[in-house]
């Protein structure tokens, strides 16, 4: 019989190679406080040489939306929705101390002074290093937001299924 | 300690210092060494954890007190 002599060391590297480690981020958010904080981990995870999917729902949506793209929705309620819902990277308001959007302005003068990357910047940042972005679209519909008011870059336009496939091959799994 | 290629971080906080190390270290061929400098207490505890994960070596890291507050040298060898 011939056996082969394994080495160790290799078969872990092959191990890893092949079964890479991975990361879900749930970003249900549309806050920028809670928005920096999901691509910070996201891109400091995908530095890492981790596989990173972050899955946007609900008002996590309105940081993958282009700044200032009108809803197509088909019925007014929702056009009004999507109109009312502003949405942007740049767009997005502090979870506390928003203050009208007075708070939020002082918040990034200070990133900039502090040469922090704001949520676009770490957007980038992250679509750069292979982050992958899954918009739900349930909640697409629900908020009539349509994919053409979306950024370029969306890797899918998928449902709980396929965030939960992900997710359970992760060994890190945030909702934020 | 003596390095191939240095990387300036300074004024950056988390988790630039180490997005951009992780992209420099593209650059770099197999043995040679990286120093990243950075004014980020982090990195002191954020360079080792990503050298254990990403598998590359870190060789040494320097500390010292400039003007504008306190510098930190991250010696990275490259391994794969």
């Amino acid at each position: 019989m011939n056996m082969t002599q394994i080495e160790p060391s290799a078969t872990l590297a092959q191990l890893q190679e092949s079964k890479p480690e991975k990361v879900t981020i749930v970003l249900l958010s549309g806050d920028l406080d809670r928005a920096m904080a999901a691509f910070i981990i996201a891109t400091g995870a995908a530095a890492m040489g981790m596989q990173v999917t972050v899955f946007f729902t609900f008002w996590g949506l309105n940081t993958i939306r282009k700044k200032g793209a009108a809803s197509s929705a088909k019925d007014w309620l929702r056009r009004m929705f999507g109109m009312l819902n502003k949405g942007g990277a740049d767009n997005l308001p502090l979870s506390r101390f928003h203050f009208g959007g007075l708070g939020t302005s002082m918040m990034k003068l200070v990133m900039k002074q502090n040469r922090m990357p704001g949520v676009p910047e770490l957007m980038e940042t992250a679509l750069d290093l292979g982050v992958r972005f899954i918009a739900c679209t349930t909640t697409m519909g629900l908020m009539g937001i349509t994919k053409d008011t979306l950024i370029d870059g969306i890797d899918q336009f998928a449902g709980v299924t396929t965030y939960l496939a992900e997710a359970k091959q992760g060994s890190v799994n945030l909702f934020i | 300690m003596q390095a191939d290629v240095k990387l300036d971080t300074l004024g950056y906080f988390c988790p630039m210092p180490i997005i951009l190390t992780s992209k420099k270290i593209k650059e770099l061929t197999l043995g040679q060494v990286l120093e990243v400098v950075s004014d980020d207490e982090g990195i002191k505890k954020d360079m080792p954890a990503w050298c254990e994960t990403t598998g590359h070596q870190m060789v040494g890291m320097e500390e010292e007190q400039a003007s504008s507050g306190r510098i930190y040298k991250a010696f990275v060898k490259k391994t794969k």
